[in-house]
């Protein structure tokens, strides 16, 4: 039954047989791809601009129809036939392929633009980069980056798979709803607003203003030139500063106790969209294996301290420069820090120590770190110099070993190979974060519907963040992870409505209810 | 914990033999040893269509890593019991020493059932029960253009779903006026009977097996139907219901009847030797159940019943209110309490369609008392923690669809339909608003 078996029989197990449409929409699909291939090796086209539109709006006609002409002939239903068999979903040929180009992709965005076509020192932009400056030009009034034609890119894919997904999923309302979500976020928030509000500020530096994509996702939100941007940015840069403080600090806590991380991660966020809609063919390919979870906690409490402890330094700099007026020293900085972080443990261990399973230990760990990390960063550290590193140096390197190549290289590059969701998993520092309150001060869990589990194993396959959720369902027992992005797959592929997602009273969150007779609570190892 | 020596042996690896397995290791470090020719860990037998069917790897429907087993000191032997001598205590293997028991536990599981048909024996003929069906079905897959499925029940309409999967066409005959007709009421019946049909699925209904008639080599080529059609097929898949696999134990002493014959305890004829799941037959049937329940929860539970009484604290088994479940191609099956086909001595059904054809609700109760006896629901899915509560509480009818709110399991954001059965039920039922509080 394993590979090799079918590899071996005579006729492949999923018929690949494409219908008509379907054969057209590929063939549409790649000829928009192809236009962009012409752009990148420079191949002068007449109507330039005209061309560019005709590329993305072929592009997003072929996954449209090719969604069409796939879902809508099937009656409503759970659409998994074939995954296993079919070589882009099933790490074959076309799965290795596909993660290549991807990660090929990935490493030229980050350190070869000027092969995209990036004009570097002020020269204009050429190839693909200088295909999309019209488009460019029309949204913010600068010429395009390589940035702003990922931006595009990335745009295209949640907006065009969304749409595949609201069709494979047109039976489950939530998941139309969700899909809905990240579709609107990224398009609205993540694309157009910001391009719009560049347009209309042309005066103003640079900062980011998508609103949603707060840190510690937005690693850099407090680097020195990204605070005096927003400083500097008139009324709207203090908004964006403000809001950022307070999505921290308020909007993020008050909706992950209602709802549970996913409000951000499954409904909101930009990788999180990328994931749940042009990742949906992979979410299985998420490793369910113990020491997966192993390595998870390790990973990303390790991000989590360097990312905060790096915020931290970089603060700390910037606090200390005189040529920044500020409201406070570095040294009240560093306190204010210890007493915020050493509140929160103290809080932690005296309400909630009965709950404090190994992920909940691994955060409280990381952030006792930071804790010490900040007061060693105040005594031994000097003006730019970080415990005898450069500050700049240490966000530098923050900056490329885990926002460019963890998120960006491995953690779309491999969606074909490790799943979809690689970087929230393993590395995005704001998921520990979230983890954390949703373990331990939230309404939402999954809901195990009494003794109705049969052990299939269709939930702990296509949960894309590695939880074996048949572990708990089989007991009988709800489940509450922090991992959990509440996507609802588990609960849509359930053949037995064994699983739901919910919000509701803390107090009987974790109760096993199983009507079976295992209500002993002693565990087996594993 | 448990200090006991005593060694236990469990004949089968599936659902009831590995709960037993792990249940006892949760009170007991004495050694446990399960012996099974099928395969070399526990998998989920109900998850091997997703296999098939290309969602799933056969190590996903495995519920436990290996390293599982040796941690937890396990000890599995792959072979196949060939005899069970209880006067010297030991199991004799195809592939090696005996073993010897201080407590043996058969849960052998089952087998399918065939009736004498001609043709039986040809190859391309199987049932759907073990991890060797599911291989040889794989290897008569390639060159399959048509597979005819006889018996419509659970396996049987999984089996059309599976075959219709890898586009393998399917001709299914059912025996009955409809699916599954020997427990569903026909209205739900007939809707199956639909939406198997909207998959493409040639469903003939009153219609029986004469036999198989076979090519050259003797393979299947094509079934006789008793209308005297004759179907051209490659596969014949037979799906009318299992029955106990306890061949080896001809001869051992233990009392044998359809399945292992037990008392409540679990307990067979013979002193520490035991039997649960599919291959038990209860002397007396519990409440309204069969003596022989081959389900998945049932086994489970007499699994966890056993490992009390193993671990010193006897234990009847109790399985409390009936339930089960199943999935139809896209339609979910959820059933809490009993509704049969036809209403019992006063009773009365209460039955609900949604105008979309595939949702579905059917209420039993008392039409004296108006106790609530059992549901049935299509494509909407419900709390078992409430209905148990209601028919452990022998609560009325009024009283749960007062409260049927509470009672709903779909996902978040799911439409709901409580107050369509609400006043589909007032307009007929009456009495609805009289009842007391939940």
């Amino acid at each position: 039954m394993d590979t090799k078996t079918h590899s071996l029989s005579l006729a492949n197990p999923a018929p690949q047989n494409m219908n008509a449409m379907q054969k057209l929409s590929v063939a549409i699909g790649l000829t928009g791809l192809f236009i962009f291939a012409l752009a990148l090796f420079n191949v002068q086209l007449l109507f330039k601009t005209a061309w560019l539109y005709v590329a993305i709006i072929f592009i997003l006609a072929g996954i449209l129809i090719y969604s069409l002409s796939t879902y809508k002939k099937l009656p409503p239903g759970i659409q998994n036939n074939g995954v296993y068999f079919k070589s882009i979903s099933a790490k074959g040929v076309w799965g290795w392929a596909t993660g290549i180009v991807l990660t090929l992709l990935y490493v030229f965005l980050y350190w070869f633009p000027q092969y995209l076509g990036m004009g570097k020192e002020g020269n204009n932009n050429t190839g693909l980069v200088g295909f999309f400056d019209p488009l460019s030009y029309f949204l913010n009034g600068h010429a395009a980056s390589q940035w702003f034609v990922y931006g595009v890119l990335y745009t295209m894919a949640i907006v065009g798979f969304g749409f595949k997904f609201l069709l494979k999923y047109r039976h489950n309302k939530y998941q139309q709803v969700r899909t809905i979500s990240v579709m609107f976020f990224q398009l609205g928030f993540a694309f157009l607003i910001p391009e719009i509000l560049t347009k209309l500020n042309p005066t103003i530096p640079y900062f980011s203003k998508d609103v949603k994509n707060m840190w510690p996702l937005n690693y850099y939100f407090f680097e020195d030139w990204h605070l005096k941007a927003m400083l500097e940015g008139g009324n709207l840069g203090m908004f964006i500063l403000l809001f950022g403080l307070a999505m921290i600090f308020i909007i993020s806590p008050v909706l992950t106790y209602f709802y549970g991380k996913r409000w951000y991660c499954s409904w909101v966020c930009g990788c999180g969209g990328l994931a749940e809609t042009a990742g949906d063919p992979f979410r299985h390919l998420s490793s369910k294996k113990l020491n997966a979870w192993k390595f998870e906690r390790w990973s990303i409490h390790t991000v989590l301290v360097l990312i905060v402890l790096t915020t931290i330094a970089v603060l700390y700099t910037f606090l200390g420069d005189p040529a920044n007026k500020t409201w406070i020293t570095k040294d009240e900085f560093t306190i204010g820090v210890v007493i915020f972080l050493s509140v929160v443990i103290a809080v932690i261990f005296i309400f909630k120590r009965k709950q404090l399973d190994k992920d909940v230990k691994y955060t409280l760990a990381a952030l006792g770190i930071i804790v010490v990390g900040s007061i060693l960063i105040n005594f031994l550290s000097g003006q730019k110099n970080i415990l005898f590193i450069d500050s700049n140096q240490l966000r530098s390197w923050y900056g490329f070993a885990i926002g460019a190549a963890f998120s960006g290289v491995i953690g779309v590059g491999f969606y074909p190979l490790m799943g979809s969701r690689v970087w929230c998993r393993f590395g995005c520092p704001m998921a520990a974060i979230l983890g954390l309150q949703q373990k331990l001060f939230s309404r939402f869990r999954i809901t195990t519907n009494g003794g109705q589990c049969i052990s299939c194993g269709n939930c702990s396959t296509y949960c894309e963040m590695g939880i074996d959720v048949r572990a708990y369902a089989q007991k009988g027992e709800n489940i509450v992870r922090s991992s959990c992005v509440g996507c609802g797959i588990c609960a849509a592929v359930c053949p037995r409505g064994v699983l739901k997602l919910e919000n509701g009273d803390e107090k009987d969150r974790f109760n096993p209810q199983a009507i079976l007779i295992e209500k002993d609570k002693i565990t087996l190892a594993g | 914990m448990n200090k006991s020596h005593e060694h236990i042996v469990i004949i089968g690896n599936g659902i009831s033999g590995i709960t037993t397995a792990r249940e006892v290791r949760k009170k007991s470090s004495q050694p446990i040893t399960v012996i099974s020719a099928e395969s070399d860990y526990f998998f989920s037998r109900t998850a091997l269509m997703y296999v098939y069917m290309g969602h799933m790897k056969f190590e996903h429907i495995q519920p436990y890593e290996q390293f599982f087993w040796q941690k937890n000191n396990i000890g599995l032997v792959k072979a196949l019991v060939t005899k069970v001598d209880t006067s010297v205590k030991e199991v004799q293997l195809d592939n090696g020493e005996p073993i010897p028991y201080d407590k043996l536990v058969i849960a052998s599981g089952s087998k399918p059932n065939t009736f004498g048909w001609p043709g039986q024996q040809l190859k391309g003929v199987m049932g759907m029960y073990s991890k060797q069906d599911l291989e040889y079905l794989e290897a008569c897959s390639p060159g399959c253009k048509h597979a005819v499925i006889v018996g419509g029940g659970l396996i049987g309409i999984e089996m059309a779903e599976m075959l219709h999967s890898r586009k393998i066409g399917v001709t299914f005959l059912v025996r009955e006026a409809g699916f599954w007709g020997s427990v569903l009421p026909s209205a739900e019946s007939e809707m199956i009977n639909r939406h198997i049909r909207e998959h493409h699925i040639n469903l003939k209904v009153n219609t029986k097996l004469v036999e198989i008639l076979a090519d050259s080599n003797n393979n299947a080529r094509a079934v006789v139907t008793d209308k005297g059609e004759t179907i051209e097929c490659q596969v014949v898949a037979l799906t009318a219901g299992v029955t106990p696999n306890i061949a080896f134990l001809q001869g051992s002493g233990i009392e044998l009847g359809k399945g292992v014959k037990v008392n409540p305890f679990l307990e067979t004829n013979i002193r520490d030797v035991f039997a649960i799941g599919d291959c038990a037959e209860q002397h007396e049937a519990i409440d309204l159940r069969k003596q022989v329940e081959a389900v998945w929860y049932t086994g489970k539970i007499m699994g966890e019943t056993l490992a009390q009484t193993l671990c010193g604290n006897r234990t009847a088994y109790d399985p409390g209110p009936w339930f089960n479940s199943a999935k139809f191609f896209d339609i979910e099956y959820q059933t809490y309490g009993w509704v049969w086909p036809t209403p019992r001595e006063n009773e009365v059904q209460f039955y609900w369609e949604h105008p979309g054809g595939k949702k579905a609700i059917r209420i039993a109760y008392n039409k004296n008392t108006r106790t609530f006896l059992g549901i049935n629901c299509f494509g909407i899915r419900m709390r078992h923690q409430f209905f148990d509560k209601v028919l452990r509480e022998q609560l009325t009818v009024d009283t749960v669809l007062q409260n049927f709110e509470k009672a709903n399991f779909d996902p978040e954001l799911f439409t709901t339909y409580e107050n369509d059965i609400r006043a589909a039920f007032q307009k007929n039922h009456s009495k609805l608003m009289t009842a007391n509080g939940y």
